[in-house]
């Protein structure tokens, strides 16, 4: 009988510990996929941090840091500058790289670090059990803003990728989604294309991923990937926000 | 050993650290500290190393946890402000089990303080370097000679017991300059089993974590770490002791501080008064064994320090109330002189000694 589907290898054993219907499982399984597509599993060291995704080191088949919050992109630092000819990547949520990390995800960006960062963004704090995040959308509701986000008060999101496409150093930016198969295949693509970018030392390379928090946002799974498209993708739209990598695709 | 050069304690330190091996060093800019960072600058390039200026000495601590994790020696260096950024990435390198070497050349303090010398950092380097249980490995050499044989140790302790190690010193050691000499080696560092990098399925995977949710798994791991801690203990404290022999008046100080009591401690001597001083170059393992002894053969204690009094309270824990123990201290980057510690070793010698 023909295999037509299978766990990636790049991936343990280890049972996923998300929430049912979270889009977590699938972005691991695309940076798995990439990983072992490019054939570098075998030379790559991530990098987790802390949120949701805090117990990435159990999941991604590599050696694997954990890091302190926020500081993914630094630790990552230190490891690519030991070992510049393996692969580095981090795996981020949007309060780990867009509140408390912002300063590391920049300046990694500004250097041109030669790493990938993989930033999953669900618009809210998932793991401490839903607060605003920096992209939770105005009007949204969450623990800490009970009648919705106001931006007298509380801001504006932060479009992470357009900020860091300023950024000489960025090589490649991407935002793509998760919220059905043909945005999931996309999203396959870009993140092989950061990985590439690495391979070929072009710097600094970034793929946001919309993602959904169906047990914070309080909407069943199929709601959530329907408030991801029709709420979240119009404040981030999708597509590359810069691509110096050379290796085409252009705009989605 | 061969030439002996001119330098500033700061690019000793820095020189010392790239014979020691190191080849990864990650900074930011702050008073008194800069030429470590301009020594490293300049050396680092021609070492085949990294040099790094970080956004900050938050980011700075974490590259060392990267560098640290894959394997690297690695090091980073500060001045008092700036190490309070760096306790939460300490934390983290004691809970992850890895080695490191920070540098605190000490300014005044609380919050932004003064740029002037002090030893006012000793609780944070020998309590709270971190959250959590941690100890690290604190060293406070008194001569630019020692700065550079401290860093030799501190990497090499760091690595065998795979704990921080911190070389507290302060913006006077780090500003003077002494001749050193340097050993003629550059260390190669040895392989690390549990470092992350290529893995080609031979060996299991390696995961540089520091969590734990399962509360006993983590009482365990704490506690298989503090059985190092004991071993660190009972091997590596170390202290001069000067004069000590017929001392009656006992002095203990560490670091610059120690520089001007040894002055006073002669001035003393010269009067006719049995002084000495313990000096510990350790600060933590505190070389606890070596006070008891001297301090119950002086009979009276007197600790100096450039603080409002924090190692004190480690000679009073130690001597457990068998002798009285004395302080004085200046703060907020004013320099103690020999006289005024003088004066203070008269007076206890005019009081029998136990005033």
């Amino acid at each position: 009988m023909a295999v037509v589907y299978q766990k990636p290898r790049g991936l343990t054993d280890a049972p996923l510990s998300y929430c049912p219907g979270c889009t977590h499982g699938i972005i691991h399984k695309l940076v798995a996929e990439a990983l072992t597509g490019l054939g570098v599993m075998d030379k790559t060291v991530g990098v987790a941090p802390v949120g949701c995704s805090v117990l990435a080191y159990s999941f991604f088949d590599c050696d694997m840091v954990q890091s302190p919050h926020g500081r993914a992109p630094a630790v990552a630092t230190g490891l690519k500058r030991v070992m510049p000819d393996n692969v580095v990547f981090t795996y981020q949520g949007d309060g780990d790289l867009a509140a408390i990390g912002t300063a590391e995800t920049v300046h990694a960006a500004a250097r041109g670090e030669n790493i990938t960062i993989i930033f999953v963004n669900n618009a809210i704090y998932g793991m401490t059990g839903g607060q605003m995040a920096p992209t939770t959308l105005p009007g949204q509701i969450t623990q800490t803003t009970p009648y919705g986000r106001d931006v007298s008060g509380a801001g504006y999101p932060i479009r992470i990728c357009e900020m860091l496409a300023t950024l000489d150093g960025v090589a490649y930016a991407e935002r793509v989604s998760v919220h059905d198969v043909p945005s999931v295949r996309k999203a396959g693509r870009a993140v092989k294309k950061a990985f590439q970018a690495q391979l070929d030392k072009k710097g600094f390379s970034l793929v946001e991923i919309l993602s959904t928090c169906p047990t914070n946002w309080g909407l069943d799974p199929l709601e959530s990937l329907q408030w991801l498209k029709d709420k979240m993708i119009p404040y981030y739209p999708l597509g590359v926000m810069k691509d110096l990598t050379g290796q085409g695709g252009g705009q989605l | 050993m061969g030439e002996r050069f001119l330098m500033k304690g700061n690019e000793a330190l820095a020189e010392a650290a790239v014979l020691a091996g190191c080849r990864h060093f990650f900074c930011y800019p702050i008073t008194p500290q800069n030429e470590v960072c301009a020594y490293m600058s300049r050396r680092m390039p021609k070492a085949g190393g990294t040099f790094l200026q970080a956004e900050s000495e938050i980011a700075a601590i974490n590259m060392v946890l990267g560098a640290s994790a894959a394997g690297a020696r690695a090091m980073t260096s500060s001045s008092s402000p700036g190490i309070s950024l760096k306790t939460e990435g300490i934390s983290y390198l004691a809970g992850s089990d890895l080695p490191c070497v920070i540098l605190n050349i000490q300014r005044g303090g609380p919050g932004l303080g003064g740029i002037q010398p002090s030893q006012a950092d000793y609780f944070q380097a020998t309590r709270a370097p971190g959250h959590g249980d941690l100890r690290i490995l604190v060293f406070s050499p008194a001569t630019v000679q020692e700065m550079v044989d401290t860093v030799f140790d501190a990497f090499d302790l760091a690595e065998r017991y795979r704990m921080p190690a911190m070389i507290l010193a302060d913006g006077l050691l780090g500003q003077m300059m002494e001749p050193v000499e340097f050993p003629a080696v550059d260390v190669t560092p040895s392989p690390k089993p549990w470092a992350v990098g290529a893995n080609d399925g031979s060996r299991p995977r390696n995961v540089i974590n520091s969590l734990y949710l399962q509360a006993d798994v983590l009482e365990q791991r704490i506690r298989e770490r503090f059985e190092r801690y004991r071993q660190v203990e009972q091997s590596h404290s170390r202290c001069e002791e000067y004069l000590t022999g017929d001392a009656e008046i006992l002095t203990v100080a560490y670091g610059a501080s120690a520089r001007v009591v040894r002055t006073a401690v002669n001035d003393a001597r010269d009067k006719g008064i049995k002084a000495g001083m313990l000096r510990p170059l350790t600060l933590w393992p505190f070389p606890q064994e070596q006070l008891r002894a001297a301090a119950a053969r002086a009979g009276a204690v007197l600790t100096v320090e450039m603080s409002m009094g924090q190692m004190v309270e480690d000679v009073r824990l130690y001597t457990g109330g068998s002798v009285p123990v004395h302080f004085f201290g200046r703060t907020g980057g004013v320099v103690p002189t020999p006289a005024e510690v003088l004066e203070q070793i008269e007076r206890l010698n005019a009081e029998g000694g136990n005033g």
